[in-house]
Formats: structure tokens, C-alpha cells, sequence
């Protein structure tokens, strides 16, 4: 059967490499300091859409991504490795948001959109690291959500089988469609970026895009549609400004310190591959390293 | 993780290089591709963006996948059972994303679904493949089978077959025998055409054929029956769906070990003629051969990158005597010549490439239309210029990469004996290159002709006459002895038209020849890049002590002392 997906996808700053100079003095992360990337575990959800897509054909992956106007690199990313289309949510309006008012500006659009059958997204994103956004952007719909996936086993028949990452194993689960599934870090790497479709699309820009003084190749848009990348403000989803941005966000960051680790804890393993392995996942799950 | 495009910084100079316009205006035909494909450049700037885009993800998947995998490939190799061949798991993981990545036919038209990359973004994707795991270079690099398929088979085979290597089948070439190494006019494998069925079947054993179980195989068999020499080879297509190719064995080498080198039993297999009969070996192979060439330099040039990054990072962080050994002179010296050849064989690789880019772009639009007068000039000057620079490349870029990594070994003294690092593995890998596609005792062969008439001292000569800031004067100046003292030295030596005398110092002859261009190629880098001042410095330093020593072993040298040489 087809389906129609829709990543959730966030453009984060690279927090694998954090230099002094990472945060601010108010307690917010200094994104001008820190290269901007997709969130890693967005682009293992975008993977298990993708191969969704391999498997079913006439299936649509639609990307959406909230975030300033230079995160519409996001859905180019995309595009660049076999997704449709999709939306960048962008206003002034959305600035300083925290899980709340992400989910609800998230969920907004997606009624926007309206037609799906699955929503993907990573389990949380390397700055915030709060894995809050899937579970609300699925309680703010009324959707089912199945949260630590590793792997989309099959879809048919309206429903879905997900294999889960969890602390002490692995569990299957059966769900029926429409649904929010958020996935881990340990599902497969997402597919490289492809020779043509990076040539197709790397000239798509947005509205926003196309107004700046350097766009260039503007002429290519009449004869190639999918170039435009689609912007969508507050209004554009119907949303209530107040519940969005910095308004919409009961959290508020009190002080930030610096925290060293100290070894306070200690574990045996075995000296067998099966143990090695692991712990590995463990270290590559919490941050630890990868 | 490292991206092995941008981290060397030297591959966007070389892919910049003012040739490049008239490349690709060439290769684009004028940018006609844009309304009939998506992913096609609309002008100049786009496809050398497009090209700089699609480089950044080979690096990306060098430094994210090749590379890493590349231990565990050397270890695990690729097995053979029941006549087909598995490769490592990392092997595998490496074409899953070469593949995913649309990395594979990327040279041929887009109407079959290539990229119609030039020469030259394609080798430099070989020389990253190369630096991150040469064996698997030869697996993805094979691709180049199709441009011999496109060349010279009909146009119902170029649609058949080339649209699958793009999608990601893989080929092999077919050439070797037991009793057919580098004298390929004794292959011995039958072709018998069957009247009944309008087809060919072969018959036979073939042996040391890299990536053996491939989908789609160009084979040399003879076609003509009672024969015994090249004209009665012919080219064939075999495509594995048929059947009737066993892998009997595979090969257990010192070196690219993922990369498996088969025996293959032909039994009855069912095989198309590509091109015309008789003109297998003659013509086909012959051209197949020149761009198998240019991949094995830039797999040297790979692996030399490799070297000098390995033998770098130990040197640095190894301390003895109180301090890191890079402070010692014997040390840096041989760090800085492992540069110098590094960035000489690149400069060579990619000039030899624009070459090769020019006639062949030029060969291509002359199925499609008559070449102007001055077209066809140009295609001629560009298609010696590649017939004289593709063996002295080959043979000199391989040898460098031995010599690299055999400092790389010996910069990490003991560690380096040891299988822990990875210069170990460069120095086996490097092992063959001057060996397969032509030794470098037969890279000399076909360059000495280059020296006797003169295509590389006219070509040497252009490089003097360029524009070079002053203050490189004086290296141009030491440029210009070793020219000239290279110039004697083939007056001498010819002029004695003692064939046998000639062919004894032919190989001096090439690298003299070869240390006058690489030097130049390095000034003119150094030219327009200050970061390739040092590596110019050092190599012609190092190129005009090796042409004095020529100069003086010939100069002492009597025809005489032949004899004390012989077997």
C-alpha cells in the first residue's frame, strides 16, 4: 500500500563538537557558534521513511521543519536523499520556543497538511535532548505514538509493527494508522545524499530565499516547479500566536552551569563480544560517544 | 568525521584549473542536456558546482564509511563458494552507499542515467575512493568498463547495458590467461559463434581477473579460429544473468584484499560481440587499457595521500629523545618529500586527465557531427599529449606510492612493522599498482617513443615559456637546466641508434623527462597557490639531483658495459 509520511525534521546546532563559546549569557544555545546540521536521529527517522518508500511504491515523504529561514537547508536535505517535498514553518512568531509551543506549531501544520498516515520523527534532537516534541506533536493530534524505534518492520493493512529500542531489550509492537513513531539513534544511518537529486534540487529555495541579494538561477523556477519550497507563517496554519514562540513557553531557563562528570559508579562486564557490543550501545544511546 | 574532499584542500585547485571551461562546454555540449533532464547544469558555473557538491559526498562517504571499513575489508577479504564470490561485509556496506549515492556509471551520458561527469571529477573521486581503501577502488573504479562498452559497442548494447552499471551493477574486464600476462596477443580462450542461434559461446579459463563474479564482464577471446596472434581477438560481452561463468578460485594476495582476484571457468557461456572482430585486442583493449591507466594513478595518488597523512599524524605525536620525531631532520626531510611526490602525482594525474577529457569529449561529438579543422587539430594535439602523459603517469605515480609508503613504514620505526596501523596495509596495497595494468618496465615502453620523437620536450618546453611570478624564477631557471640536460642526454643516447642501448636506459630517459614535467606542473601550482610552494621547492630540488645522477651514470656509461649486464 502507499503511504503518506511526514518526517519531523530540526536543524540543530553540531553539539558533537562544542567549543567555550557555545552557549550564551542568557542561558540559550549560541547557534552562530556552532555549524548548523540535521538532527542525527531526524535523519534515521527520515531513513525508515525512505526505505518505507522503497518498499511501497507510490508512497510521499513530506519533510516538515520549523526553524529560521536558513533550516529550509533541511528539507534540500532531504530532497537530496529521496524525500518528496516539504514546509518550512517559519515566523518571528515561532522564535524561542520550547517543546510545548514546538509541538503545538508542529502540530498546526500538520492539520495544515492534513493527509497522512504516519509521522516519523527522531526520538530527540542533540541540543535540547528533551525526546518531549514526537510524544506531544502526537497528544496535541489524538494519535497513537510508539516512541524508541529501531526499526519499521512492515506496514500493512492499516497498521504498523516497530521493533523498540529499550533499556533491557528489544520489543515488537503492533499499532493500527494513523500514527507518531519516534526513532533511535541505533535504527540505520540514513542513505548518503544522491548524485541527481542533489542536482536537481540544489537550487530550490524559498519565498525568503529567493529575495536575497545573492540567489542566483531565479529563471529555472517557471519551468521547474519543484523548486519552490513551500514557507508557512503563524497564520498560514491557522495557529494562535499566543501558544507559539517564546509566549507559548511555560519553560524558562534559570541558570546554566557547567557539570563535570566524576566516576561515581562502576560496572563489571564480562570480556565477551556479546557484553563489548553492548555496552557500545549504551555509550553510542546516551551521548556518551558517536 | 573527516570528509576526505574537504579536508585537502588541494583537490578544489586541481578541479578549478582554467582547462576546465573548455572541458566542460565540451562535455555539455554546450549545456543542450538542461531541458531534457532535471539534474543537468544549465551553464558553466552550475556543473562545476554540481561537480563540487557531488565530490563533497564522496569525500563524505570516504571519511564516513570506505575508510573505517577499510581495516576489517583487509582482514575479512572476499570468499569464494559454489562458483560465486561474497564479498567482505564492509565491501558490501561500501557499494550499498556508493550505490544509494548515485556514484556509479557517473561518466557516461545521461541518456542511459550517468552523470556525464568529465574525466576529471570522476578520477578525483577515484583518488578519494583510492586514499580511503585502494582495493575498493578497483571494485567502484571498474564502472570505467562502460565507457569501453559505450565506445565501441552498437547502440542497442550501450542501452542494454549501461543504464545497469549506473544503477549499480558492477564489471569486470576479462584479459588475462594463465599464459597471458602481459602478452595478451596469446590469449587462448575460444569464441565459437553458433550459426543455429545467432550467437557466441565461450570457452575457456581466465585468470587474476579483479572483481571476477561481476554482473556484466568484457571479455578478449579468440574469435577466429586457428589463429595465434592479436588480430584473432575479438571483444565480447558477457552478462552474468546467462550463466556459464565459474569462479574456480580466488587469489590470496599480499595486498587490496577486498578487492577478489578470480580464476574463472567459462563453460559454454553465452557472450555477445562487442565492436567488430578481430579488433579485440588490437583496438578495444588498447583503449580500455589507457583509462584502466589513469585509474591506477589515481589509485597511486590515493594511496600516497594516505601515506603522508599516516606517516604525518605519527611523527607529530611520537616522541623520543624528549621531543616528537617530526623535529628530527632525518624525519622531516622524508615527510617533506612524501608531500612533494604526493602533490607531483596529483598535478600529473589531473593534467593528464584534462588531456584525456579534451580528445575524448572531442572523439564523442565527431559520432554526432564533423569536427571543424581547428576541432580536429585540437583533438589530435590533446589525444598525443594523453597517449605520452598516461604511461609516463602511470609508471612514475605508482613508484612514488611504493616510496611513500615505504617512508610511511619507516617513520612509525617498529609500530610500523606491526598490523596495527594502517601504513602496513598502504604498503601492500601499493604493492600491485605498479604492476597490474601494465608494469612499470612496460609504462616505460610505451612512453620511450614520447622521448625519441619529442612530445614531452615540446610539451616541456610550452610549460617553460609560461608566465611564472618572479620570485619562482630561480626554479624555473634550475627547470631549465634539468631541460636541457635531459635534451643531451636523449641526442646521446639516440643518436647511437643502438636500439637495444636505448631500450637499456629508456627508463632514465622517462624519468628525467618525467622529473623536468612534474616539477613545472608543481611551479605552476605554486604559481597560483602559495600552498604548493613547498612541495615545488622540495620536488625540484629532488627531480635535479635525480637527473644529475642520470646524467652521470650515462655519462660513464659505455656501450660496452652492456655485456656485463646480460643474462
Amino acid at each position: 500500500m502507499s503511504l503518506r509520511i511526514i518526517v519531523l525534521a530540526k536543524q540543530v546546532p553540531d553539539t558533537r563538537n562544542v567549543g567555550k563559546d557555545a552557549m550564551k549569557a542568557d542561558g540559550t544555545v549560541n547557534r552562530a557558534a556552532l555549524p548548523a546540521i540535521f538532527n542525527p536521529e531526524d535523519l534515521n527517522a527520515l531513513e525508515q521513511a525512505l526505505r518505507l518508500k522503497d518498499a511501497n511504491p507510490g508512497t510521499t515523504v513530506t519533510l516538515l521543519t520549523m526553524g529560521p529561514g536558513r533550516a529550509a537547508e533541511i528539507i534540500r536535505e532531504g530532497l537530496y536523499r529521496g524525500a518528496d517535498g516539504g514546509y518550512l514553518l517559519t515566523d518571528r512568531a515561532f522564535a524561542g520556543a520550547d517543546t510545548l509551543a514546538t509541538s503545538y506549531a508542529l502540530s498546526m501544520a500538520v492539520r495544515k497538511i492534513k493527509e497522512y498516515d504516519l509521522i516519523l520523527c527522531g526520538r530527540q534532537a542533540i541540543d535540547g535532548d528533551t525526546a518531549q516534541v514526537g510524544p506531544q506533536v502526537a497528544e496535541k493530534l489524538g494519535l497513537n505514538q510508539i516512541t524508541y524505534a529501531e526499526e519499521i518492520v512492515n506496514v500493512k493493512n492499516g497498521r504498523i509493527t516497530v521493533k523498540r529500542r529499550l533499556e533491557r531489550g528489544v520489543e515488537t509492537v503492533e499499532a493500527p494508522l494513523p500514527i507518531v513513531v519516534t526513532i533511535n539513534g541505533s535504527a540505520p544511518e540514513c542513505r548518503p545524499r544522491n548524485a541527481k537529486l542533489i542536482q536537481k534540487f540544489k537550487h530550490a529555495k524559498t519565498v525568503t530565499e529567493k529575495q536575497e541579494a545573492s540567489a542566483d538561477y531565479l529563471e529555472l523556477f517557471s519551468t521547474r516547479p519543484y523548486l519552490n519550497l513551500e514557507e508557512w507563517s503563524v497564520a498560514d496554519v491557522n495557529a494562535d500566536v499566543k501558544q507559539c514562540g517564546l509566549s507559548g513557553s511555560p519553560t524558562k531557563v534559570k541558570r546554566i552551569e557547567n557539570v563535570i562528570f566524576q566516576a561515581k559508579e562502576s560496572k563489571t562486564l564480562l570480556p565477551t563480544d556479546t557484553e563489548i557490543d553492548e555496552l557500545m550501545k549504551e555509550l553510542i544511546a546516551n551521548h556518551t560517544i558517536g | 568525521m573527516a570528509n576526505f574532499y574537504l579536508d585537502n584542500p588541494s583537490l578544489k585547485h586541481h578541479l578549478h584549473h582554467p582547462l576546465m571551461k573548455r572541458i566542460v562546454e565540451l562535455k555539455e555540449r554546450n549545456y543542450a542536456d538542461k531541458d531534457n533532464f532535471d539534474y543537468a547544469p544549465v551553464d558553466f558555473e552550475d556543473a562545476m558546482d554540481s561537480y563540487d557538491k557531488i565530490l563533497e559526498i564522496v569525500g563524505e562517504i570516504c571519511g564516513d564509511i570506505i575508510a573505517p571499513n577499510a581495516e576489517g575489508v583487509d582482514h575479512e577479504g572476499a570468499t569464494v563458494a559454489n562458483g560465486r564470490v561474497t564479498y567482505a561485509p564492509g565491501t558490501q556496506q561500501n557499494l550499498e552507499a556508493v550505490r544509494k549515492a548515485g556514484l556509479m556509471g557517473i561518466a557516461m551520458h545521461r541518456r542511459y542515467g550517468g552523470l556525464n561527469f568529465p574525466i576529471v571529477p570522476y578520477i578525483m573521486a577515484a583518488d578519494l575512493v583510492a586514499r580511503a581503501d585502494a582495493g575498493f577502488e578497483n571494485l567502484w573504479g571498474l564502472q570505467d568498463c562502460a565507457e569501453t562498452l559505450y565506445e565501441f559497442g552498437n547502440e542497442e548494447q550501450r542501452k542494454q547495458y549501461i543504464p545497469r552499471v549506473c544503477n549499480g551493477e558492477t564489471m569486470s574486464m576479462d584479459l588475462t590467461e594463465p599464459d597471458a600476462g602481459s602478452d595478451l596477443q596469446s590469449v587462448m580462450l575460444k569464441a565459437t559463434y553458433n550459426e543455429k542461434e545467432g550467437c557466441w559461446y565461450l570457452n575457456g579459463v581466465k585468470r587474476f581477473i579483479t572483481n571476477g563474479d561481476a554482473d556484466l564482464h568484457l571479455v578478449l577471446a579468440r574469435s577466429e579460429e586457428g589463429t595465434k596472434d592479436a588480430r584473432g581477438l575479438s571483444m565480447f560481452i558477457y552478462d552474468k544473468r546467462n550463466g556459464g561463468v565459474n569462479v574456480r578460485r580466488i587469489e590470496n594476495k599480499m595486498g587490496i584484499k577486498g578487492s577478489p582476484t578470480c580464476e574463472l571457468v567459462y563453460r559454454n557461456a553465452k557472450a555477445e560481440l562487442c565492436g567488430d572482430r578481430k579488433l579485440g585486442l588490437i583496438k578495444y583493449v588498447m583503449a580500455l587499457m589507457n583509462g584502466a591507466r589513469l585509474g591506477i594513478m589515481a589509485q597511486a595518488v590515493g594511496i600516497s595521500e594516505a601515506a603522508c597523512r599516516e606517516g604525518l599524524a605519527y611523527a607529530r605525536e611520537r616522541k623520543q629523545f624528549g621531543k616528537a620525531i617530526i623535529e628530527f631532520p632525518a624525519i622531516y626531510e622524508m615527510l617533506a618529500l612524501m608531500r612533494a611526490k604526493t602533490d607531483a602525482s596529483r598535478s600529473m594525474l589531473y593534467e593528464t586527465a584534462r588531456f584525456v577529457d579534451i580528445y575524448k569529449a572531442l572523439d564523442d561529438i565527431s559520432k554526432e557531427r564533423k569536427l571543424t579543422p581547428e576541432e580536429r587539430t585540437e583533438m589530435k594535439h590533446f589525444g598525443k599529449l594523453a597517449d605520452a602523459f598516461t604511461p609516463m603517469g602511470k609508471g612514475i605515480t605508482t613508484e612514488f606510492a611504493n616510496q611513500n609508503a615505504y617512508d610511511a613504514i619507516q617513520i612509525h620505526g617498529g609500530s610500523g612493522f606491526m598490523k596495527d596501523y594502517a601504513c602496513e596495509r598502504l604498503y601492500r596495497d601499493a604493492r600491485i599498482t605498479n604492476i597490474y595494468e601494465g608494469t612499470t618496465q612496460l609504462q616505460v615502453v610505451a612512453a620511450i617513443r614520447h622521448v625519441t620523437t619529442g612530445t614531452y620536450l615540446s610539451q616541456i618546453r610550452e610549460y617553460e615559456t609560461m608566465n611564472y611570478k618572479p620570485e619562482l624564477e630561480y626554479l624555473r631557471k634550475k627547470l631549465v637546466e634539468m631541460t636541457e640536460a635531459y635534451e643531451k642526454l636523449v641526442t646521446q643516447i639516440t643518436e647511437t641508434k643502438d636500439n637495444e642501448y636505448i631500450d637499456f636506459h629508456a627508463r632514465r630517459l622517462v624519468e628525467a623527462a618525467s622529473h623536468c614535467v612534474f616539477g613545472y606542473l608543481l611551479l605552476q601550482d605554486a604559481n597560483i597557490n602559495d600552498n604548493f610552494r613547498r612541495s615545488a621547492e622540495v620536488y625540484i630540488n629532488y627531480g635535479q639531483a635525480e637527473v644529475t645522477k642520470i646524467c652521470r651514470f650515462i655519462e660513464e656509461f659505455g656501450i660496452e658495459d652492456l655485456g656485463f649486464y646480460k643474462a
